[in-house]
C-alpha cells in the first residue's frame, strides 16, 4: 500500500490562497486505509475549509484515484461542479494527484505527503517494506528486504554497526541482516550469505519507468 | 619494507590511523605523521570518518606520501557511486598510493551533515571487487584502462559482534572479493578477541587488531554507549577512574594489550586509532618496544 500522511493545514491554505471554490477528491484504497483521504476525512476537510471562508463545490472518493480511465469517467460526472471550481484539493497519494491533474484543467494541489510503500501493522501504524527497486531481492533474503529495511540498503551482509540486533542509525529498528541471518540459519540456507552480490543495476530503476504487460 | 611485504613475510605489522584536518591546515597532520615515521609500517587515512566533512582521504594520503610514509587510503561507498569510486582508485594509484582499505561507511545521519543523501551504491565487498577489476586492466564496464593500478587491499571486521558467525561470513566474502588483510574495530578484552579468532579459525588472511588508547573513563563509557562494536570492560574503566594521569593510564592499558597480543602471537599486527590524540602514538609505540628505524 502507498502510505500517506496529511500535510499541515497551513500548507494547504497556502496552496489555496486566492482560490475560492474548491473541489475535494479522495481515494477508496490506500488513502482510505491511511485515514488521509476517505469520505470521513474529506468531510472533515470540507468543514475546515468552509470555516476559512472557502466554498466547497463538491467531492469525490475516486475508486481508485490512480486509475486514469476510471478517474476521468468519474470526474466527468462532476463536470458542472468542476466548471465553477478554482482548485482541486487531492487527498490521495502523489500518484493519485498526478492522475487527476492529467485529466482535468483545474489546478490540483496535494493535501497529503506520500511517504512510502509499506504495510499496515495495525490501524494507524505503518512501516516501510518495499523500495520498488525494480529487481526484487526477496528470493534469497528469507523474505526480508535489505534494500528497504537496511538503512544503507546493503546487499552483501551487515555493516559492523549493529548492536544487539538493532540498527546503528535508529536503535528502534531491527538490523535487517541479523533478521535475514536468523531466518536463513533456521532454514539451513546460510550459504546464500556467502554469495557476492554485484552492485545493483540502477539502470533498471531509471525513472520515470513504464511497464506494459501483453494480453 | 612496505606493509604488504611485512605482512606477507610473516612479520608483525604496526599501523596507525590519522584523520585529515577539517580545513586546509595540514601542519598538525604532517607533524603527527613525522612523529610516527619509522615506527609504523603504514598510516591509515580515514575517509570522512563518522560522516563528517574534512579534507579528503586521497588528498591526505598524498601528503603522507610526500612525507615519506606509506598510506592506507580508506575509501567508503557512502559518498560515491561506482564512477567516483573507480576514479578515486585510479587517481590514488597514479599518486603512489598502494594500500586501500574498503569500507561501507557510517550513515550520514551520524555525521555533521545529517541532511546529506547517502549513496551506498557499493558496499565494502563491491569496492574490493572494483579494485580487483581495475587491477585486471579493465573498469567495471569492461573498458580497457590506459595503465593498470596495483593495490594491496584491506577491509575491516568487528570482532565484538553478535552473532559473530555473521561477521565471519562477511569476512570470508571480503576475502573472496579481494581483501588481503583486515584491521579490526578496537578491542579491549583479549578473551573476546580470542573468541573471535576461534570463530575465524581456518580463514587464510592477515589480521591487525584495533587499539584505541583511552583518555578518560568518560570516553570509555561514551564508546560503550555510542560506538557500535566497541566494548570496554568495567575493570578497565575502573582502572582509569582510579588513576592520576588518565591519558598515561590509557596508554599503559593499550601497551599492555599490545604486548599481550605480541607475546601470545595472536595475530599479524596492531592497528592504533588515536582518534584525535595522534601525538601520543610514538609514546605508546615506545612503551611497546617498537623503536624508530629509518
Amino acid at each position: 500500500m502507498v502510505i500517506t500522511q496529511p500535510k499541515s493545514f497551513s500548507d494547504i491554505l497556502e496552496f489555496l490562497e486566492g482560490k475560492k471554490n474548491i473541489f475535494i477528491t479522495g481515494c477508496t484504497l490506500c488513502a482510505t486505509s491511511c485515514m488521509t483521504g476517505g469520505e470521513k476525512e474529506i468531510l472533515a476537510m470540507k468543514e475546515r475549509l468552509e470555516k476559512e471562508g472557502k466554498e466547497v463545490t463538491g467531492y469525490a472518493v475516486l475508486d481508485p484515484s490512480c486509475h486514469k480511465l476510471q478517474t476521468r469517467s468519474t470526474l466527468k460526472k462532476y463536470k458542472q461542479a468542476l466548471d465553477s471550481t478554482d482548485a482541486i484539493l487531492c487527498m490521495a497519494c502523489g500518484d493519485g494527484a498526478q492522475t487527476i491533474a492529467e485529466v482535468v484543467d483545474v489546478p490540483v494541489y496535494p493535501a497529503n505527503d506520500t511517504m512510502f510503500i509499506g504495510e499496515v501493522e495495525r490501524i494507524g501504524h505503518f512501516s516501510e517494506a518495499c523500495k520498488a527497486c525494480g529487481q526484487c531481492e526477496l528470493g534469497w533474503t528469507a523474505g526480508i528486504c535489505p534494500i528497504t529495511r537496511c538503512a544503507k540498503s546493503l546487499l552483501n551482509g551487515p555493516c559492523g554497526g549493529s548492536r544487539n540486533g538493532k540498527c546503528e542509525v535508529n536503535p528502534e529498528n531491527d538490523c535487517a541482516w541479523v533478521l535475514i541471518y536468523n531466518k536463513l540459519r533456521e532454514s539451513n540456507e546460510l550459504d546464500r550469505l556467502l554469495e557476492i552480490k554485484d552492485p545493483k543495476d540502477y539502470s533498471k530503476a531509471a525513472n520515470p519507468r513504464r511497464v506494459t504487460i501483453g494480453r | 619494507m612496505g606493509l604488504a611485504q611485512k605482512l606477507e613475510s610473516g612479520g608483525f605489522a604496526v599501523t596507525a590511523e590519522m584523520a585529515p584536518p577539517k580545513g586546509t591546515d595540514f601542519s598538525r597532520f604532517r607533524q603527527c605523521a613525522r612523529g610516527v615515521k619509522g615506527m609504523v609500517d603504514a598510516v591509515n587515512v580515514t575517509d570522512f570518518q563518522s560522516a563528517v566533512v574534512r579534507a579528503s582521504s586521497l588528498g591526505a594520503s598524498v601528503i603522507l606520501v610526500e612525507e615519506g610514509l606509506e598510506p592506507v587510503m580508506q575509501i567508503t561507498g557512502r559518498d560515491r557511486n561506482r564512477i567516483a569510486i573507480q576514479g578515486e582508485l585510479l587517481s590514488a594509484a597514479a599518486l603512489g598510493i598502494k594500500n586501500v582499505l574498503a569500507l561501507t561507511g557510517d550513515h550520514p545521519s551520524v555525521g555533521d551533515h545529517p541532511q546529506a543523501k547517502g549513496v551506498f551504491e557499493m558496499d565494502s565487498v563491491n569496492i574490493l571487487q572494483t579494485a580487483v577489476t581495475l587491477m585486471s586492466g579493465k573498469d567495471l564496464a569492461g573498458n580497457a584502462l590506459a595503465g593498470t593500478p596495483q593495490f594491496f587491499l584491506g577491509a575491516s571486521v568487528t570482532p565484538v559482534y553478535d552473532p559473530i558467525e555473521l561477521q565471519v561470513l562477511k569476512m570470508k566474502k571480503k576475502i573472496n572479493a579481494g581483501a588481503k588483510f583486515f584491521q579490526t574495530q578496537a578491542v579491549y578484552d583479549i578473551e573476546l578477541f580470542k573468541k573471535f579468532l576461534e570463530a575465524a579459525r581456518g580463514i587464510e588472511t592477515k589480521i591487525l587488531v584495533g587499539v584505541i588508547p583511552l583518555k578518560s573513563p568518560g570516553m570509555a563509557n561514551y564508546m560503550n554507549k555510542n560506538v557500535p562494536g566497541i566494548y570496554v570492560p568495567e575493570e578497565i574503566i575502573e582502572r582509569l577512574r582510579k588513576s592520576q594521569d588518565k591519558v598515561k593510564e590509557g596508554l599503559k592499558i593499550a601497551a599492555e594489550f599490545i604486548n599481550e597480543v605480541v607475546q601470545q602471537k595472536l595475530c599479524d599486527g596492531v592497528h592504533i586509532m588515536a582518534v584525535g590524540a595522534e601525538e601520543n602514538v610514538p609514546e605508546l609505540l615506545e612503551m611497546c618496544g617498537f623503536k624508530k628505524t629509518e
